[in-house]
Formats: C-alpha cells, structure tokens, sequence
C-alpha cells in the first residue's frame, strides 16, 4: 500500500518535472498579481502595509484555484483515473497521494516565493514566518479540499469556472483565519489562534477530502 | 419481462466459474443497450463479446470492471457478488479501455513500473517489467516517452501493462484497434499464454482472432435487445 503510494507521488512528481511550464504559471499569476497592487495603489507605503495580509493570500488563493484544475485532467483524458479506480489499492490513498504531489509541485513555490512578494507590498518584517506558516498550513487544505470539487468537475468539457463555484466558498474559512493571523502578527498581535484554526482545518481536510475525493471521482467516471 | 437470474446458455462447460454476470442490463442515456445479459467464466476461458457499434460492448466491460452500475443484474466473483468483494476482486482484474491508461509524458518502461508497483504483486511485476516489454516487440522503445510513439506502439505499450499487473482476469475493449499484423500475433501469443496458465479474458473485438488451445466462447451483444423496448 505503501508502495502504490509512493508509486503514485514519485509518477507526478516526474511529470509535473517534465511539464514545468504548465505548472509555472499558478506561479506568475501569483507573482503578477501581487506586483500588481502597488503599481495600483501608489507607493504609500503604510496603505500597502495595511493590506499586504489580504493581497498576499487572496493573490495565493487565486493562484492556487487556477493551479487545481489541472490536477485530474491528464489522467481523466488518459484513463489513469480508471486505472486509480481499479487498483486493489484504496482509492482515497493514491488520490490522496496525487494530491501531494500536485502540492509539491506548485503550492510549495508559492511559500517559497512569498517572504520576496511579502517585500513587493511592505509586510511589516515580523509578520514574515506568520505568513509563512499560514501558507504551509493553509495551501495544502485547498489543494484537498480543491480536489473534491475538480474531482466532481473533471467529466464537464468546460468545468472551471463551475469549478470556482464550487471550491471558492469552501475557501473561505482559510482565507479569514490565514489573513487573520497575517494581520494579528504585522500589527503586533498574537496569531497564535487562528493558525489553530488552521492546523485543525488542515487536519479535517487530510481525514475528510480524501474518501470525499474518491467518491467523487466514482460519480464522475460512472 | 423475466427478471430471474439467468446463467448463459451460451456456456455449459463443467469448469468452475469464477465470475459470472447474472440478468446484466445495461443502459446509456436512458436507452436501454442490452438485456438479461449472463455469462460465466472460469479459468482458462475467453469470453469474446461481438456486435455492431452502439450495441453496448463497452458499457458492458464497464459494469463488469465495477466503474459503472448496471440497471439490473449483478456481477459476481467467486460466487459472491463483485461490489461485496472489491478489493479481492480489482487484486485480480486488469482493464485495458479505449483509453490506455498510461501517461503521454512517461516512458513505456516508466508506465509498466507504476502499473507494476499498483498492482497485487509489485516485486513480481517490477521483475516482469522487461519480459513484458520484450512480448509486445518494444525493447528498442522502452526509454521513449509514449507520446513520441506511433499510436500501435503505444498501444502494444498499453497492452505491455496488462502482464505486469499480476491479474487473472483481462478484461479488454478493443485491445486490437491500431494494431498491425505482427502486433495482432503478439497479442494473440500473450492471450493464449495468459488463459493457459489459469487465466481468464473478456474482449471486445471485430477482429477475429486465431487462438490455439485456448476456449473461445463468443457472445452476440445486441440480439437479447428486442425492438420496442429500448
């Protein structure tokens, strides 16, 4: 079981390396957006500061919606999803390990990129690793939660904006308490609670999304 | 309209069966394909379902691979039905659909390890990787990602996937499209190796096939829909 794991995440993996320019672009999108702001908002510097806690992680959220779509596609176009469904495996496993790599593969640059965008829209310096934080604790619940919705989308021909739709409002209770404890940290605060919050929301989602995933994905190709 | 289960009378042989389909109905868009649909099929046999396009051969092997639900009837492994029995009966099942099931962007020798490592007995396959290659004619393309073969290689690639699985039953749809002669041979070789040593297979095809000591059961689909009531 273990083994199939592995299999699974070491095969994305190789494919996300062999299609580096499809998964780049969740990551230009988020660097554009972010640069965006200032240009817009002038240079005032306390203004930015303000909001960089929202821009930084609506712009992530974003990113990461766009990033989502593509996460089943492939491998419902070329009947690897099948192959998943027919292993003795349980499905929720090899999903949950498709996931991971589609994770690795462009929810982690996004962290990585983010202390230089934090810069780009004058995060006050101590909020730094909070953000950080919420974004290692909060991508990876979209990316499972996200993959309930692409799960239930991927037979549609035209399925990303129903998509958005669908995942957006799901979105939302790690959009407050990441922007939150971002906010909390650069005024000061503790963010001690809502990255809780967020530990636990993650927790939900790697119990949870999984089955919810492979169900599903049994609806969609039934 | 009789709903009893009814097991083929296209099959009388002795043997045990091993899976059956009882009274299978099978329905698309709300039309109804096939009927009163019953087989069996025990090790060693092949079971090759022929009929026009549009006459439900594909929904068929989809209901018996358990990816989707027939409107009646049921599928059954080992004497118990096949959804009570999933992962014992998917340990032993191996698909090959109109699509491939392996990926573009990956080598043939990349898939069969991944198919291999998915399947009931990762050591056995990972060290049936190279035979598996060698059987369908594709040593030479074992290291060329699959999108840059031509559509019969990565066909034969597709087809490699099946004997590193492990499993005893195949079930495949159309396994002979884009396929040339000598391709056509390997395959009929790797069907009479696999029912010969205990195995069983499913196959659509408009194809006939040439298969020595092997025992051929063919099915019309398509003629149990009578007018009227699809």
């Amino acid at each position: 079981m273990v083994r199939a794991f592995a299999a699974i995440l070491g095969r994305d993996l190789v494919l996300a390396l062999r299609r580096r320019g499809e998964l780049g672009n969740p990551l230009v999108f988020f660097v554009v957006v972010v640069t965006l702001f200032p240009l817009a908002l002038g240079p005032a510097q306390e203004t930015l500061a303000r909001i960089a806690p929202g821009i930084l992680w609506v712009a992530a959220l974003l990113a990461a919606t766009l990033a989502m779509e593509a996460l089943f596609r492939s491998d419902f176009e070329d009947g690897s999803l099948e192959q998943l469904l027919l292993s003795p495996h349980p499905p929720a496993l090899l999903l949950l390990a498709k996931v991971a790599a589609h994770w690795l593969a462009t929810g982690l640059p996004l962290i990585l990129i983010s202390p230089l965008l934090a810069l780009f829209v004058n995060l006050p310096g101590q909020a730094l690793p909070v953000l950080v934080a919420t974004l290692a604790l909060g991508t990876p619940t979209l990316s499972l939660v996200g993959a309930i919705g692409v799960a239930l989308t991927v037979g549609l021909r035209r399925g990303g904006l129903l998509l958005a739709l669908l995942v957006l409002p799901l979105y939302v209770p790690v959009l407050i308490f990441a922007a939150g404890a971002v906010d909390n940290a650069a005024a000061g605060l503790s963010a001690a609670g809502p990255i809780y919050f967020l530990a636990a929301l993650l927790v939900l989602a790697v119990t949870l999304a999984p089955p919810a995933t492979a169900a599903s994905v049994r609806i969609s190709l039934g | 309209m009789p709903t009893h289960p009814s097991p083929s009378p296209h099959h009388t042989r002795a043997t045990q069966a091993l899976l059956e389909g009882l009274g299978l109905t099978g329905a698309r868009g709300g039309r109804t394909l096939f009927e009163e649909f019953g087989f069996r099929l025990g090790p060693g046999e092949l079971l090759q379902i022929e009929g026009p396009n549009g006459c439900g051969k594909t929904t068929l092997l989809r209901i018996l691979c358990l990816l989707a639900l027939p409107e009646a009837g049921e599928v059954r492994w080992n004497g118990m039905p096949a959804e009570e029995v999933r992962p014992d009966y998917l340990a032993q099942l191996a698909f090959l659909g109109h699509s491939p099931g392996i990926k573009a962007d990956l080598t043939p020798r990349e898939n069969l390890r991944v198919a291999a490592a998915l399947g009931t007995s990762p050591t056995h396959g990972i060290n049936g990787v190279e035979e598996a290659l060698a059987r369908l004619g594709l040593e030479a393309q074992g290291d060329t990602p699959v999108g840059e073969l031509s559509a019969g290689q990565g066909r034969r690639a597709a087809l490699a996937r099946l004997s590193v699985q492990g499993a005893r039953l195949w079930i495949l749809d159309e396994p002979l499209t884009a396929l040339d002669r000598e391709a056509k041979q390997r395959v009929e070789a790797l069907l009479e190796g696999h029912c010969g040593s205990g195995g069983m297979a499913i196959l659509s095809t408009h194809q006939s096939m040439e298969l020595r000591d092997t025992a051929v059961t063919r099915i019309q689909l398509g003629a149990t829909v009578r007018a009227g009531e699809a």
